[in-house]
């Protein structure tokens, strides 16, 4: 049988077939289907299920907009709800269990390694940490998965990432990301995989962040190999035995590309778009001062996000004229940042702490910037009207860099506050 | 079977986003009049300008983003096909449920002054100036996401097979 890479192994498998290459157009049986709350309630992003494929393997997640901020936000979830009863859905995630759904589907178990996990939101590729595959997919496609349980996917080329050495300090997954969004640009129609020596001693926090992030440069799936990291990640957390794949000795690969993680810096990302658009911070020479600064998201709501934050606010405050704002990733998070006194070091330096939820992200609602604001952030995107006004203007960093930036006003190193 | 379209040429730049297709704001709208929003960041007024059967070339990273129904404003605005340098595959897919053909051909963006007139051929990749007599070989769309275009959409095909209710359900704003 052919070499495969993990990407093809999943496809094969979900797709019925023993082995499948490149250039082919498979129609796979998805693990798992999740819903969100924002189609529910955006004109034209839901009809009514007559069935479901399979109540066991269809979740639907409460995240974009929650607490609800419109009328319309919360008739959609009165309808969510409803589904969820209607079809005795066992994965339900209401306000109180919420999370933004990456994240929830990573706490609980549900993205899980070797298998295929179907989601409207184009960040479904941060399962790919847990060596699970998701990319995202369109609102009907993913009717159609949830109903009819099949979707189709183009087996594309991948790239392959070995890591080596070991992040400096103040350096993080998102800075590595950002390196390869810089040095690679955009992977339309190739989908990447991430392993080598250097994997062992990146934590799952980082590879999180990475895969999340894989959406900004166009990739279609975005794998980690399996190890011991994702075994300790995963004990306790799944319902079934986790099937991993790993890819064959003689898989075939676009190209690939070592990338010494002990040489990394922190990264800058220039406003509107990710690919080919960020600065080495020490080559970052200008002074930009921030309104607002934003650590949160599918991508960096973890706790180890917020950890970074507090320990660089600790005992300082936010610079005058700037707001700091924090959305956990979950209330899992949530919870464990009050435990760890995270919340307190923050609010005490000025920061609001909101409610999880994907919210400033998108520009949907909790830190929405206003015409000629100037954003630093810590989170998924910085398209112009992203967060709000199409013209505020949205730099991108680290969750190190975002609170360094915080404290000082303007665009800030964080190995210079560090103590 | 061919699926050709023939039409007047709309050309825009690289990093063409979901964000600018479908903006936020979009979410909030009648989904009649979500398409109105289409490139009101970038290019104000097209949607206006734009007519049924004109074809959208676009450069690198085309779509990138979310998973915002960009092909379907961009139907909905009057785009009949879609080529890019390069096409994001979440927008790809979102052209194909939505019934728009959309494909990647090197080089298309120099192929074309805006309001030349092109003649896409979604089956064998072949993208045409028809103004300046001149052609570039893309990447044809696999037969199987032909047929979905073909049939309308998925949506079409769901209710017709009784997956799901014929009509959106609309969320109260009161």
């Amino acid at each position: 049988m052919a070499a495969m890479t993990m990407i093809e192994k999943i496809l094969a498998r979900t797709g019925g077939k023993s082995s499948v290459r490149p250039g082919e157009i498979v129609e796979c049986r998805p693990d798992m289907v999740v819903g969100l709350d924002l189609p529910i309630s955006t004109d034209g992003g839901w009809y009514r299920p007559k069935k479901i494929f399979d109540p066991d393997r269809v979740a639907l997640i409460f995240d974009h907009s929650v607490p609800a901020p419109s009328i319309k936000d919360a008739t959609g979830m009165v309808e969510g709800r409803r589904f969820a009863k209607e079809f005795k859905l066992k994965h339900f995630f209401d306000v109180g269990q919420h999370g933004i759904c990456h994240v929830i589907l990573a706490e609980n178990g549900l993205a899980r390694p070797g298998e295929l996990l179907v989601c409207a939101d184009s960040h479904t590729c941060a399962s790919g940490a847990l060596n699970c595959a998701g990319r995202g997919a369109g609102l009907m496609d993913t009717l159609q998965a949830m109903t009819k349980g099949v979707i189709w996917y183009p087996v594309t080329p991948s790239v392959r990432y070995n890591f080596t050495g070991v992040m400096p300090p103040q350096v993080s997954g998102k800075d590595v990301f950002f390196h390869i969004a810089q040095e690679y640009g955009g992977h339309t129609n190739t989908s990447v995989e991430f392993g080598g020596p250097g994997l062992k001693d990146m934590p799952m926090s980082d590879r999180r962040t990475i895969a999340t992030m894989c959406a900004e440069i166009s990739a279609e799936f975005a794998l980690f190999e399996y190890d011991q990291v994702t075994a300790e990640y995963l004990r306790d957390r799944l319902d079934r035995p986790p099937t991993p794949v790993a890819p064959d000795a003689g898989a075939e690969y676009l190209e690939v590309r070592t990338i010494d993680l002990a040489a990394l810096e922190p990264y800058v990302v220039m406003p509107d778009a990710v690919p080919n658009n960020a600065k080495r911070i020490s080559q970052f020479k200008e002074k930009v001062r921030i309104d607002q600064a934003f650590i949160g998201s599918c991508a960096n709501g973890k706790i180890e996000d917020l950890r970074a934050a507090a320990n660089i606010v600790r005992g300082r405050k936010v610079a005058p004229g700037v707001r700091l704002l924090i959305t956990p990733g979950s209330q899992a998070v949530h919870i464990q940042a009050v435990q760890e006194g995270l919340v307190e070091t923050l609010l005490k330096a000025g920061a609001v702490v909101t409610n999880s939820t994907c919210g400033a992200c998108f520009g949907g609602h909790m830190g929405v910037l206003a015409a000629g604001e100037v954003c630093i952030t810590a989170s998924t995107r910085n398209f112009k009207g992203r967060m709000g006004s199409a013209e505020a203007r949205i730099y991108m960093g680290s969750p190190a860099t975002v609170a360094a930036s915080a404290l000082t006003g303007v665009i800030t190193d964080p190995r210079t506050v560090c103590a | 079977m061919p699926h050709v379209v023939e039409g007047r040429v709309w050309k825009f730049g690289d990093n063409i986003n979901t964000d600018l297709i479908y903006p936020n704001t979009a979410f909030r709208a009648p989904e009649a009049q979500q398409y109105k929003l289409t490139f009101s960041a970038n290019r104000p007024g097209w949607v206006d300008q734009v007519r049924p059967g004109d074809l959208l070339v676009g450069g690198l990273n085309f779509g990138m983003g979310s998973g915002r129904p960009s092909g379907k404003v961009l139907r909905e605005c009057g785009i009949a096909g879609v080529v890019a340098e390069t096409l994001n595959g979440l927008c790809l897919r979102n052209c194909v449920v939505s019934a728009l053909p959309a494909m990647q051909c090197k080089g298309v963006s120099g192929l074309f002054e805006e309001g030349d007139i092109a003649r896409f051929d979604f089956s064998s990749g072949l993208v045409t100036n028809v103004t300046r007599k001149r052609s570039l070989q893309g990447e044809a769309v696999a037969p199987l996401l032909l047929d979905i275009v073909a049939a309308g959409g998925v949506l079409p095909m769901l209710v017709r097979e009784g997956y799901v209710e014929a009509t959106a359900y609309v969320a109260s704003a009161r």
